[in-house]
């Protein structure tokens, strides 16, 4: 039938060529706008369940509460379910707390792994390294989390009690080392990039001063490429403050606002997962401040991001 | 460089010169070792995640099973006599002749109720479904004597597999001295073995460590697998294709540029949020379904699969376009006969890392309520499923000690698939690498 159709439309003024280049550019464009769609509808379901529950518990409670205890929803018992405290702050602050001690590891590590393998290393060592370091980045994160919690947690806490020191066997440590030595990929390999487009001329003019090849990565490469390195930096902290699996099996699901790495804390990616598995009510506040929590999550990770890139590009533009 | 510096050693400088130069070389040697120590804490660290998970989990890979012969007595099976009951049949009692085939073997005085109890602790709650399932393949058992591999229960398991220390004492050990004996008497008569676990690969999920498979992780993990291929592939590459070939340079590719590189570093679990408010919350699509986890990590691995193509496209040197044009191809021409052919690899291989990142997903599943306990294989991708990396998640989060060998054994499972494609996109790239 369509051919037929097809066929009747046939005359010297068809120009169908072009109209089928117009169906497919059409196609194409569509095609590319469900990116923008997808980061519409995160921010708009997101903003809309977070509106929701700002009716509820009023913002000034959920920003700056100091108290993480929202109860069951239980509309069944006192009337109507109870409203707990949704105080955001012992969740961030564990959240950062865990991304301190996991950029404690991974900066250094990543750090000298990315000025070995872009100024020591040869080809050949560069070119297995470099792939080696970045499977810790592919490992799936429940298997980084499973470790934590079996072999890792323990580990330490055993460690611990050898040198008299108690650590649960769920603690910011544990979770943050961990999760350090994942990210230290996202540290290595972009400072890596960076350090190898410094020209070398500005090495050469180094060496030619006399400086050893260490006094011209410290006084000479580092200053260069800082801006890149601080971006590298960045992205691999929003992908700490963002990554789940790891902090839900090994940091511990109390919140607890505390200094010592030693406790277990909570994190806010912890309490989405915990609000939204079981019985999901779509009015009652305890699963609606989950979305508040996403919405939070997402504006930091999101801000970091940018402003990462806009560093690392800015850097860019000076030896092209 | 180092012989400039040693002839600078040698120009008359004196004992305070050298001295100083010493410090200096100690120094770059120090930082060469910091380098070295980075990159081999690294390393090490990947060997340490790999064997621990390997030591603790291949032992997943056998399970201990026990050789009986269990008489199918019509009685207990089917004392109607009919066997095309299937009610019947389904309803009956499978655990007892397990149990009366197993009293035979180790001799349990059959009046003692306590000696019985502790017997029947030695074979998994699994038997029933494992006669049961060889009685309704063929009724004709009934009334015969048959020789079956049973499933032992998990402490035994344990206990063949060394991780019950038999030097406990024995109210703190989960097998009683007599259960040890009992298995020491069945090991001696060869009738107890740890044979290969094809429970592991085919069993839904359950609350014994014993019969708990990936069965249905497998599947789930499949159709969205497919999922993901069906949408975010032709949806990258046309997306790709558009932002390289057709867009000019106007705000509208601008803000979708920018838009795909946030896309790929917001965090999962947002991910997870947007498929819970969107997809079920408002579309109504049923919780639990693969398919709304196919879509979640479709949006999740379509800035991969877009960064990837349009590294790939960015490839084909111009001079190749220009002909195509030259000759007369319109553009669509030009991306249809050229552009995508010379880009496949590319796209092969971005689509396969896309797949590894999302067969790796854990957090947005946890949104959309894989998080269930199925029993029965999913037929389609609307019934409920779990998926690889969601069963690991909640057998790791599970009590039983036997299900920390699980845990390892299905993580290895799910690194060796990671494994395979991740190889699979290194000799595709290394393959169709063209240098122009």
């Amino acid at each position: 039938m369509c051919f037929a159709w097809g066929y009747t439309r046939i005359t010297p003024q068809l120009r169908s060529r072009n109209i089928v280049e117009t169906v497919m550019r059409w196609g194409l464009l569509g095609a590319s706008t469900v990116a923008v769609l997808t980061t519409i509808g995160i921010v708009l379901s997101v903003l809309f369940e977070t509106i929701h529950f700002f009716q509820l518990v009023p913002p000034q409670d959920f920003f700056f509460g100091t108290v993480w205890d929202p109860r069951f929803s239980s509309p069944g018992r006192f009337g109507g379910g109870e409203v707990g405290q949704f105080g955001l702050l012992p969740l961030l602050w564990g959240t950062l707390f865990i991304s301190i001690v996991a950029l404690l590891v991974a900066v250094p590590v990543g750090l000298f792994a990315a000025i070995y393998m872009s100024e020591y290393a040869g080809p050949k060592i560069r070119a297995i390294s470099k792939p080696v370091l970045e499977i810790l980045a592919g490992i799936p994160t429940i298997v980084y989390g499973f470790f934590a919690l079996v072999t890792f947690g323990p580990f330490l806490r055993d460690m611990g009690a050898h040198v008299g020191l108690d650590i649960s066997a769920s603690s910011v440590l544990t979770a943050g080392i961990v999760m350090g030595v994942m990210i230290i990929p996202f540290v290595s390999s972009l400072s890596d990039d960076i350090m190898s487009a410094v020209p070398q001329a500005l090495r050469e003019g180094s060496y030619g001063l006399g400086a050893t090849q260490s006094e011209t990565i410290k006084k000479v490469i580092l200053p260069a490429a800082l801006p890149g390195i601080v971006g590298a930096i960045l992205l691999a902290a929003s992908r700490a403050i963002g990554e789940t699996m790891i902090v839900v099996l090994a940091a511990g699901i109390a919140a607890n606002l505390t200094l010592n790495p030693l406790e277990p804390v909570t994190t806010i990616t912890v309490k989405i997962v915990s609000q939204l598995t079981g019985d999901l009510e779509f009015n009652s506040p305890q699963t609606l401040v989950a979305f508040a929590l996403g919405l939070t999550l997402f504006v930091i990770t999101l801000g970091l991001n940018v402003y990462a890139l806009y560093i690392v590009r800015r850097y860019r533009e000076q030896y092209e | 460089m180092t012989d400039q510096t040693a002839t600078l050693s040698t120009f008359g400088a004196g004992s305070a010169a050298a001295a100083r130069l010493r410090k200096r070389h100690a120094a770059e040697k120090r930082f060469r070792m910091y380098g070295v120590f980075a990159l081999l804490f690294g390393f090490a660290f990947l060997v340490v995640l790999f064997s621990s998970i390997i030591s603790k989990g291949w032992t997943a890979f056998l399970q201990t099973s026990v050789h009986l012969s269990v008489y199918f007595d019509p009685e207990v099976v089917n004392p109607s006599g009919n066997p095309n009951d299937h009610d019947e049949l389904l309803r009956a009692d499978y655990t007892k002749l397990a149990r009366t085939a197993l009293y035979k073997v180790l001799d349990v005085n059959t009046d003692d109720r306590k000696e019985k109890k502790a017997a029947n602790e030695l074979l998994s709650r699994g038997v029933d479904t494992q006669l049961k399932d060889a009685v309704l393949d063929d009724p004709s058992l009934i009334g015969q004597t048959r020789e079956v591999w049973l499933l032992a229960s998990d402490n035994v398991d344990a206990l063949l597999k060394g991780s019950i220390d038999r030097d406990t004492p024995e109210e703190r050990r989960a097998l009683s001295n007599q259960q040890l004996a009992w298995v020491d008497q069945l090991d001696d008569e060869d009738v107890i073995a740890k044979r290969f676990n094809t429970g592991l690969f085919v069993n839904g999920a359950s609350s014994n460590p014993e019969t708990a498979g990936l069965g249905v992780a497998l599947i789930g993990s499949a159709f969205m697998m497919l999922t993901v291929i069906l949408l975010a592939v032709p949806l990258g590459v046309c997306a790709a294709l558009y932002l390289e070939e057709s867009a000019t340079k106007n705000r509208l590719a601008d803000i979708i540029e920018v838009n795909i590189n946030n896309l790929a570093a917001v965090p999962s679990i947002v991910f997870g949020l947007l498929g819970l408010a969107v997809f079920i919350n408002f579309l109504g699509l049923p919780r639990s379904a693969s398919l709304v986890g196919g879509l979640v990590l479709t949006l999740m691995t379509l800035p991969t699969i877009i960064i990837a193509t349009r590294a790939a496209i960015k490839s084909v040197p111009p001079s190749i376009r220009e002909a195509a044009l030259g000759v007369g191809a319109s553009k669509m021409q030009l991306i249809g006969h050229h552009v995508l052919p010379l880009t496949l690899p590319g796209i092969l291989t971005g689509t396969i890392i896309g797949l590894v990142q999302a067969l790796g997903e854990t957090a947005p599943l946890l949104m959309i309520g894989m998080v269930a306990f199925v029993v029965d294989y999913p037929t389609t991708p609307l019934e409920p499923a779990t998926a690889l990396p969601v069963q690991i998640y909640m057998w790791a989060t599970a009590a039983e000690r036997g299900f920390i060998e699980r845990t390892a054994g299905a993580t290895m499972v799910l690194l060796a698939f990671l494994i395979v494609m991740n190889s699979l996109a290194v000799y595709l790239r290394h393959k169709f690498e063209r240098k122009w």
